[in-house]
Order: structure tokens, then C-alpha cells, then sequence
């Protein structure tokens, strides 16, 4: 990676524009998005179903291509960057094969991408213990609980060493209790691997403990109301969310939500 | 327990319906016969009796009933006269013999388990093709909709005598027929299988950039083997009736379906309950064996709990 790959914005939209064509005509589904993310970010992205923060999500991974505007990713056109390795998904649910076992999982791209077996054994030994999984690479999933699934895909979208982080709602089917730990745990990894993270969600709370930068989205069409740089530390245990800075955060995020219903 | 029961009282109703039956279905042939051995019938003379009803027969009759249950070649054999002659002709006759069922059986499972191969192979390769092609989807399918539409036993007289005038004869001309029926399930459960992988799991591995072959390898065939297994166990049951099919048009002179042929040109009813017999169990035990090697695959893929 040369220098000026360092100062360059990780994913950098310009004016973008995204029109399906469905059977009732054409849904705008995203409007004039504007979003500079850097290097190192933890970008969630946050507003009411139809808004457009998960399609947002798969532009950037080129699972949908838009129609109008410039989005770049590291610097290149997100397919290439698709087809560079530039990041790793995690969907909404696990997604694991059933016939795999979890290391067999974890392995999958990087049988796909041509690792050695060693590398592999290596790699997978590595993102299992940084999602907190020692010693369940032999079990199958469904041997794991919900959250412990979770964790294992993301440890399979860490394997292969992708600078980015695209995660759409990860955790948006685990309770309350699981998703704190998780969301603790993720803060964790996020400083430890300096990777860039885009997130979607549809939890304030989730949003505010979580990022950098907050962006707040709106429906019909989907488009960005709010881009909040949140003033918290890096360093956050869980009992941050009942200080001031959180809930004025927060209470930021809330108003942008509203203010996107009220043109309805 | 209690299933075990539920099992058996199943079983013991159809024994005693079959048993029940036997009276009327048997009744006019066994009076005639006692009365041509000087037993006193009412009412006398097979004439007279033609049109009466059977249940009354058997009532005036009682004395007869007995023997509708052994008579050498009666309409309905009784369950044990059937039994009798499946232990003769499978445990007590050499296999070699011309009258084995078990030499008659393998005649069948032979040609049987070629045309399942066959249709197996077909059905796979086929289904591929349609997953894989809008092309293939679009002509192939209606097509193979179309072909379990014939009725089989129209079609194998055919089948047999085109392939016979091109020299193809014995064992091939059968397991065609069987791959004929077999090859459908297994399209029809493969095309299931491999596009059963979710929109999510495709865009997964198009994360990865991944390459088609690599889609197949990973992803679609493994996730298509329980719909595989499932299809196997209706192919291999297709392909029995497929072999037995095939061997009656020929006149052919062994196999279950030659058994059948013979034991309707001689009245031997209870040669073809035994033969039917022999189908069923040979079927169950094909079915019943597919079924032990889905456990242990889905098990080693850990895809069974």
C-alpha cells in the first residue's frame, strides 16, 4: 500500500443515485448520497426499513450497482475492489453451511481465494480466538448458539485479512443480553485489528456505542439526513450509555430519524 | 411398545381381511370342486350356483369354507398358501434352479439397479444443466414432464423392439426402461437442491469472488444432498417397476416380471402373489437400504443431528 492510499477516504460517495425497476415502476432507492468514510471509521448506518442503509451497504460490495453518482472503494470501482478481496460481509443471519463444521466454515474463502493448509489451519486458529471461539472449530453449527453462529461468521469474513468490515444488521435476531456482549466484544476487535467497519442497523443505542460516525437515513426516497462525528472516546465500557455526551448523541439521532418522517 | 403394537395390529387386520376374502372370492370354485369329489352341496350343480350370491353360498356352504384357503389354484391365494411358496421358491429350491425366486430376483435387481445407475447419472447431469442454463431449463424440463406422461407399458414394447433391431438386447433394452422412470425424481430433486442454496448464500460467495465451478463444488451440490437422497429413494422403486415392466412384453423367460407372465398364462395365482411379493420386499429392501446410506452420509456431513 503506498502513502497516498493512507490519506485517501476508504469508501467515498459522490451524488449517488440507485433507481430499481420493479413491476409497480421504478423505487428510487437511494438519493444524492453524499459519504466520505476514512480509514479506521466505524460507520453505522441507521434509519427505518426502506431507507436504503442496507443497499448502501451492498453498493459498496457491489452486490447492486447504482445508477447514477461515483463510488469509489479504496480508491477503485467496488467491483474491482469486489474482486480484490476488499472486505469482508457479514449478513443478517449466520449463514453458515450445515455441513461444515466451524473451521471448515472460516476455511471457506480461504479455500476459495487459494491459501495454503497451513495457512488456513493457521488463519482459522487466529480469527477464532479473536472472536472468542477456542476450541468449537470442530463442532457443527448447530451445535452453537445464535450469538456464538454470529461470532463465527464473523471470524470467517476476518479470515482473509479484507481492511473493511461490511456487517448489514448482525445482530439485529439476537436478544438484548447477547447483543451487549457482542457489541462489547466488537469495539474490542475493531480497536485490536484497526480495520474500517460499515454497519447496519436499526438500534439507537446499538449506532451510538458503536461509531465514529453516525449517519442517519430516511425513506422514500432513501437518502442521508444526518452525518454525526460522535464526540465519545474510543475506550467505551457498556455503562458509557448513561452519560451526558451518549444521550445527547443519541437524543441527536432521534431528532434525525424524526426529521426524516416529517416530510411524509 | 405401543408402536410396536400399532404395527401389528395393522398387520393383523389386512391378514384377517384377506383371509375374509378369500371365502367369497373362492367359495363357487371350491364347491364345484367338493361336489365333483361327491360332497353333498347346496344348491347342487355349478349351473345353478353361477349366478347366486357368494356370501350366501358360503353360509348354506360352511362346511366348504375351509378349504378356500387351500385350494391349488384358487382366485385369491390365502396369506399362508403365498408364504408357503415364497419360502419354497427362495429358501428351499437352489438359486440356480429356473424356478428360484431368488434366481428370478436377481435377473431383476440386475437390470434394475444398471437403469437406476442410468437414470441417476442422466438425472444429475441433467439437472445441472437446467440449473446452470436458462436454455436448458426452458426445453429440457417440459420435456422430461412430458415423458412420465406415456404410460410405460406402452412405451417399452417399443423401447425393446427399436433397440432390439439394432443388435441391443438381455439386460440393456430392461435398464433403459428403468432409467426411463428412474431419471425424473432425481431431476426434479436435484433442480430443488441445488437452487435450494438462498439469495444470502450466493451473494456470500460472490463476496469471495468466487468462480461458478467453484459455486457447484461448495455450495450447490453439498446443500442438494438431502433433496438427492429423497429423489433416490423414489428412482430406485421407479426402476424396480421399470425392470419388471421391461421383461413383459418380451415374453422374457426370467426375472419377477417373466414369473408374473408365466403365472397368469397358467392360472398359477399364487406363483404371481408370490412373485408380486418378491417385487415388494426386493423394492423395500432397495429403499430401506438408500435410506441406511443417507444416514450415514447426512451424518458424516453433519448434516443430520
Amino acid at each position: 500500500m503506498n502513502t497516498e492510499s493512507n490519506t485517501q477516504p476508504v469508501i467515498e460517495a459522490r451524488q449517488l443515485d440507485l433507481v430499481f425497476q420493479t413491476n409497480d415502476g421504478p423505487v428510487q432507492a437511494l438519493r444524492d448520497v453524499n459519504l466520505t468514510v476514512n480509514k479506521g471509521d466505524f460507520v453505522s448506518f441507521i434509519g427505518p426499513s426502506g431507507c436504503g442503509k442496507t443497499t448502501f451497504l451492498r453498493c459498496v460490495a457491489a452486490l447492486e450497482t447504482p445508477t447514477g453518482g461515483s463510488l469509489s472503494v479504496n480508491g477503485m470501482t467496488p467491483d474491482e475492489a469486489r474482486r480484490n478481496r476488499a472486505y469482508g460481509y457479514v449478513f443478517q443471519a449466520a449463514g453458515l453451511y450445515p455441513w461444515r463444521t466451524i473451521a471448515k466454515n472460516i476455511k471457506l474463502p480461504l479455500e476459495i481465494m487459494g491459501y495454503s493448509r497451513d495457512e488456513q489451519e493457521e488463519r482459522v486458529r487466529k480469527v477464532l480466538e479473536l472472536v472468542d471461539l477456542k476450541g468449537f472449530g470442530e463442532k457443527f453449527p448447530w451445535q452453537l448458539s445464535g450469538g456464538m453462529q454470529q461470532r463465527a461468521s464473523i471470524a470467517r469474513a476476518l479470515a482473509f485479512d479484507a481492511d473493511i468490515l461490511l456487517m448489514d444488521e448482525p445482530f439485529g435476531a439476537l436478544d438484548e443480553i447477547v447483543r451487549d456482549h457482542l457489541n462489547e466484544q466488537l469495539l474490542a476487535l475493531w480497536a485490536r485489528t484497526e480495520k474500517t467497519i460499515g454497519f447496519v442497523t436499526h438500534s439507537i443505542p446499538e449506532a451510538v456505542y458503536l461509531s465514529t460516525k453516525i449517519v442517519v437515513m430516511s425513506p422514500r426516497p432513501g437518502r442521508i439526513t444526518d452525518v454525526i462525528d460522535s464526540p465519545l472516546p474510543k475506550e467505551r465500557p457498556l455503562d458509557i450509555r448513561d452519560t451526558p455526551e451518549f444521550i445527547e448523541v443519541a437524543h441527536r439521532v432521534r431528532e434525525g430519524l424524526r426529521a426524516g418522517h416529517l416530510d411524509d | 411398545m405401543k408402536q410396536v403394537l400399532a404395527v401389528l395390529a395393522v398387520v393383523a387386520a389386512i391378514v384377517a381381511i384377506w383371509y375374509a376374502a378369500c371365502i367369497p372370492m373362492n367359495i363357487k370354485g371350491v364347491l364345484t370342486e367338493v361336489e365333483r369329489a361327491g360332497a353333498e352341496v347346496v344348491p347342487a350343480g355349478a349351473k345353478e350356483r353361477r349366478d347366486m350370491n357368494e356370501f350366501a353360498l358360503a353360509a348354506r356352504n360352511s362346511f366348504a369354507i375351509p378349504a378356500t384357503w387351500a385350494q391349488d389354484r384358487p382366485r385369491l391365494p390365502a396369506p399362508h398358501q403365498v408364504v408357503a411358496e415364497l419360502w419354497e421358491t427362495t429358501v428351499k429350491k437352489k438359486i440356480t434352479s429356473k424356478r428360484s425366486l431368488v434366481y428370478h430376483g436377481w435377473v431383476t435387481l440386475s437390470a434394475t439397479i444398471l437403469g437406476f445407475a442410468i437414470g441417476t447419472g442422466l438425472g444429475i447431469l441433467l439437472a445441472v444443466g437446467i440449473v446452470h442454463s436458462r436454455v436448458m431449463d426452458m426445453s429440457v424440463m417440459p420435456w422430461a414432464i412430458v415423458s412420465q406422461t406415456i404410460p410405460i407399458i406402452a412405451l417399452a414394447p417399443m423401447i425393446i423392439v427399436v433397440l432390439y433391431s439394432v443388435g441391443v438386447q438381455g439386460i440393456i433394452p430392461k435398464a433403459v426402461i428403468s432409467a426411463y422412470l428412474s431419471f425424473f425424481p432425481v431431476v426434479v430433486g436435484m433442480v430443488k437442491g441445488l437452487r435450494s442454496p438462498d439469495m444470502m448464500q450466493l451473494d456470500l460467495l460472490r463476496t469471495y469472488n468466487a468462480t461458478n465451478a467453484q459455486r457447484f463444488w461448495k455450495l450447490r451440490l453439498p446443500a442438494s444432498m438431502p433433496y438427492l437422497f429423497a429423489s433416490l429413494k423414489i428412482g430406485i422403486a421407479a426402476s424396480l417397476v421399470g425392470a419388471i415392466v421391461g421383461e413383459l412384453p418380451t415374453g422374457a423367460v426370467a426375472g419377477l416380471g417373466a414369473r408374473l407372465l408365466a403365472g397368469s398364462y397358467y392360472g398359477q395365482t399364487v406363483q404371481i402373489w408370490s412373485a408380486l411379493f418378491a417385487a415388494a420386499i426386493l423394492a423395500a429392501c432397495l429403499v430401506g437400504l438408500l435410506g441406511l446410506i443417507e444416514r450415514v452420509v447426512l451424518k458424516r456431513m453433519g448434516m443430520a443431528q
